[in-house]
């Protein structure tokens, strides 16, 4: 199935014939880099990859010849709806702003579940991770990279109690990275030590068969631990323990990612703090790539400040090096991650790479004083670590006598860290050994297994596993007639069917709407008040999800999340139509043909030339580009010294622009103008046009101008109208 | 365990180390640490790892969860659930999905406690 980039995803397209689908590739993809050195547009880049088919470019593009640059390291975004059905819509808004690696959250509680779950239930904070979601997702993902013109890789988590069968899931259904790292297990999920490493292996096993990436799990450490930036030592042992052991197992080295994340946080002095870690680390490791996380452990509810902390974290990506440059969204300090904010976090790391491009051309880290005595020092400290836990018997004693995730600075210790016991945890005392006939008649096995002798592939007894042939999957399609995509969806078809709308931040249709106010009150009164105020706009659950004190006594920023229900039915609304355009060839013939002379200034008390600028000037393909000529009077010209210069030279239109304007002030100056002229008895014979960023085409009119332009306006825009409405006005 | 930072006393061995050799060091007591992880993980099983066998075989998650419980009933999977399967497949001449089936309708065990007498 194509995908038509004016339709909407058919969900039920997607869930058609599910049972017979297979994937077709398996294992990670990388972006193609392009040379140094590439064009793209007006600029070269040093640290890009091909472009897209589809995409939508940041909004200053638009003066840059809409260009879309894709910078060399993959892009992920998190996906945590919910539910699979709005993950795979989130996806494709993701795709179309560059992200090429779709991190599929799983719902809280399936580390615990002993287990496979079937079907599409709803999940808290993600979704369960089953056959049909994942196999769900990957077809709907084939249709996206298909329409954005790159490959997706599609990602989640071999983690709990289930690593092995979740791992044998991803590698049939052609998911293509994955975290895995059994210290996660035992650190944060408590599930038994033994357990975990001897799941871990066969999971590892099976993910190297099937190419996938794996991601460790180091970054929990960062975000548990009680000072974030004390915990490096440590990080720098459990990227190593997982790494080596992830290699033994089979994993081959440019498939181990690891999880890395800038510990500190603002407003430490994070670069002096974080850029020697990662040079220590990305040295230690250079037989390893890096997936460069960004920082969630010092996030406020302030998106604002979120975002300044994570472009901070890409300059370290920038100043290093990123095979993943993975991202967060700037809201996971105050719910589940939103549609928008999801597509946020992935434009802030595609913006700040593309803004530091080929940094290293330029800056080069030095090679003595600060930085590589605390990058030295940063290694000594894990290599004590390293030590000490050989001396303290191995391991699982070290997880045992409370080794990791302590607040202390390694060496210091301060006796908070989390320790384990080997016998107990989720899962404990379920390994056995293997006895001497042990035997698994299928690929990818890892560990002691006595097959026949003389076998081609380890599955011949059984004449192919799953792995070998994929026809062999059993497909579970549903398991809970109630709690399933089906049921979801039918509670919304007949909305979907009347294309009605209604807004939403992460469940079709959820109604949920975020407002931003300032309050002239203190922070308590004007939290109150923000909620009385939503209830009486017929607001339901009403929350304040951020609030920030400008002043103690002045007043509170305050944003606001809550529930309407309202329904909008587009066919029941005046749609204004855009407006044709005259083509730009006809125009200049028509100019040509019968020149045509204006006046323009910038009005009032306003200093701004730029948007008037790019209306009028050639270079930015303004009137000047289709023959018009323009008087530019300059800025904060009295609109008295516009008409008396349009008289002067005769002008057949004034256009004039008032970008910044307090209380109305562009309306009083157009009207103002329009009465000029009449007084002037020019106005039949003189066109009007007002432009700005807050002038519309309708107040414009309303305040007696010919017609206006606001926003997004261009040359061709304008010269378009003007020759429209002189053909008008001379009948 | 509360300690202050000894830092400096306890990189005395380490202070004139290459950035070279710190490296092997790193990687070497690395290496040290999780090479009885992976011996460990060599021989051992777990029922996770019992039903990614079943599943590899055409299973699906119930049948495997089900089989794997009765099979880790009789402490049987330290043969292998697949190795316990294919012999009952084997001795009945039937498919693995049906010999499956069979065992969860708790029938074919005879085969199972000949060959290894009901577990040890």
């Amino acid at each position: 199935m194509t995908l038509d980039k004016n339709e909407k995803l058919n969900m039920e397209e997607i869930l058609k014939n599910l049972d017979k689908y297979h994937p077709r590739r398996k294992g990670w993809t990388d972006r193609k880099p392009l040379p140094p050195g590439t064009k793209i547009g007006p600029f070269e880049y040093y640290q890009v990859s091909e472009n897209l088919k589809n995409s939508i470019p940041l909004p200053a593009a638009h003066a840059l010849q809409n260009i879309d640059p894709q910078p060399d390291a993959v892009i992920t975004s998190e996906i945590a709806s919910g539910r699979f059905e709005d993950d795979i819509r989130r996806m494709r808004m993701a795709a179309w702003h560059g992200a090429d690696h779709m991190m599929v959250i799983r719902t809280t509680g399936q580390s615990h579940y002993d287990g496979l779950i079937e079907g599409t239930p709803e999940g808290v904070g993600g979704v369960p991770i089953t056959r049909k979601q994942v196999r769900a997702s990957r077809k709907a993902l084939d249709m996206i990279e298909d329409e954005v013109g790159r490959p997706i890789n599609f990602h989640s988590y071999v983690s709990g109690v289930a690593g092995p069968e979740i791992a044998v899931l991803f590698a049939e259904e052609g998911v293509n990275g994955a975290h895995q790292d059994p210290q996660y297990n035992v650190l944060y999920r408590n599930v038994n030590m033994l357990r975990s490493f001897v799941d871990a292996a066969v999971a590892k096993k099976l993910m190297a068969g099937a190419g996938i990436a794996q991601i460790d799990g180091a970054h929990n450490a960062n975000a548990t631990a009680r000072e974030a930036w004390k915990v490096m030592p440590e990080l720098l042992v459990q990227h190593a323990l997982n790494s080596k052991y992830s290699e033994l197992v089979g994993i081959p080295a440019d498939k181990i990612y690891l999880s890395t994340v800038p510990p500190t946080g603002t407003p430490g002095p994070v670069l002096r703090m974080d850029l020697p870690y990662a040079v220590a680390l990305r040295e230690l490791f250079k037989n390893y790539k890096m997936r460069a996380q960004m920082n969630t452990k010092y996030m406020e509810s302030d998106t604002r400040e979120a975002t300044v902390t994570h472009v901070l974290n890409l300059l370290i990506s920038r100043l290093t090096n990123a095979h993943i440059q993975s991202t967060i969204t700037p809201d996971e300090g105050r719910n589940v991650p939103w549609h928008y904010n999801s597509i946020n976090a992935v434009n802030t790391a595609k913006q700040a790479l593309n803004g530091m491009d080929g940094l290293l051309e330029m800056v080069q880290l030095k090679e003595e004083g600060m930085l590589r005595d605390q990058a030295r020092e940063i290694k000594e400290r894990a290599v004590l670590f390293l030590e000490e836990i050989l001396e303290d018997g191995g391991y699982f004693k070290a997880v045992e006598d409370g080794f990791f995730v302590d607040s202390g600075r390694y060496p210091e210790r301060n006796s908070d860290g989390i320790a384990r016991d080997s016998n107990g945890g989720v899962g404990a005392n379920t390994i056995m050994e293997r006895d001497e006939d042990y035997m698994a008649p299928v690929c990818d096995h890892f560990g002691y297994n006595k097959l026949p002798e003389g076998l081609e592939k380890a599955c011949d007894p059984i004449d192919e596993c799953t792995l070998c042939n994929p026809e062999k999957i059993v497909y579970i399609d549903e398991l809970d007639e109630e709690d399933n995509a089906n049921q979801r969806l039918a509670k919304m078809q007949e909305h979907r069917e009347k294309g009605l709308i209604r807004p939403e931040v992460e469940w079709y249709g959820d109604g949920w709407v975020n407002t931003h106010l300032f309050l002239p009150a203190e922070p308590k009164v004007a939290e109150a008040a923000a909620i009385e105020w939503a209830k009486k706009l017929g607001m339901e659950n009403p929350e304040v999800i951020h609030k920030q004190t400008m002043h103690p006594a002045e007043g509170t920023f305050i944003e606001l999340k809550g529930q309407v229900n309202i329904d909008i039915d587009p066919s029941q609304i005046e749609i204004p139509e855009e407006e044709e355009l005259v083509p730009e060839e006809e125009i200049l013939q028509e100019i040509k043909d019968k020149p045509m002379r204006v006046v323009a200034a910038t009005v009032g008390e306003d200093e701004h030339s730029v948007g008037m600028r790019e209306i009028i000037d050639i270079k930015h393909g303004g009137i000047e580009g289709f023959g018009i000529k323009a008087n530019y009077l300059g800025t904060s010209v009295s609109l008295q010294k516009a008409v008396d210069a349009a008289e002067e030279v005769n002008a057949e239109a004034i256009l004039i622009s008032t970008i910044i304007t307090h209380g109305d002030i562009h309306r009083l100056n157009m009207k103002k103008l329009h009465d000029l002229c009449v007084e002037r008895g020019i106005r039949d014979r003189v066109i009007l046009v007002a432009g700005g960023t807050q002038v519309t085409n309708d107040i414009a009119k309303d305040c007696g101008m010919d017609a206006g332009f606001g926003r997004g306006s261009k040359g061709h825009h304008v010269a378009s109208f003007l020759v429209k409405r002189r053909r008008e006005l001379e009948g | 365990m509360e300690r202050q930072d000894d830092f400096a006393r306890r990189r005395e061995h380490l202070k004139d180390l290459s950035e070279e050799e710190l490296y092997q060091r790193f990687w070497q007591l690395t290496e040290e640490i999780v090479s009885p992880l992976v011996d460990m993980a060599k021989t051992h099983t777990s029922p996770s790892i019992e039903r990614s066998v079943l599943l590899r075989m055409g299973l699906d998650s119930m049948q495997a969860k089900e089989l794997v419980k009765k099979i880790g009933d009789r402490e049987l999977l330290s043969k292998g659930a697949g190795h316990v399967l294919l012999k009952v497949a084997e001795e009945k001449g039937i498919d693995v999905k049906e010999a499956a089936q069979g065992l969860i309708e708790d029938r074919y065990w005879e085969i199972v406690d000949a060959q290894w007498g009901g577990g040890k």
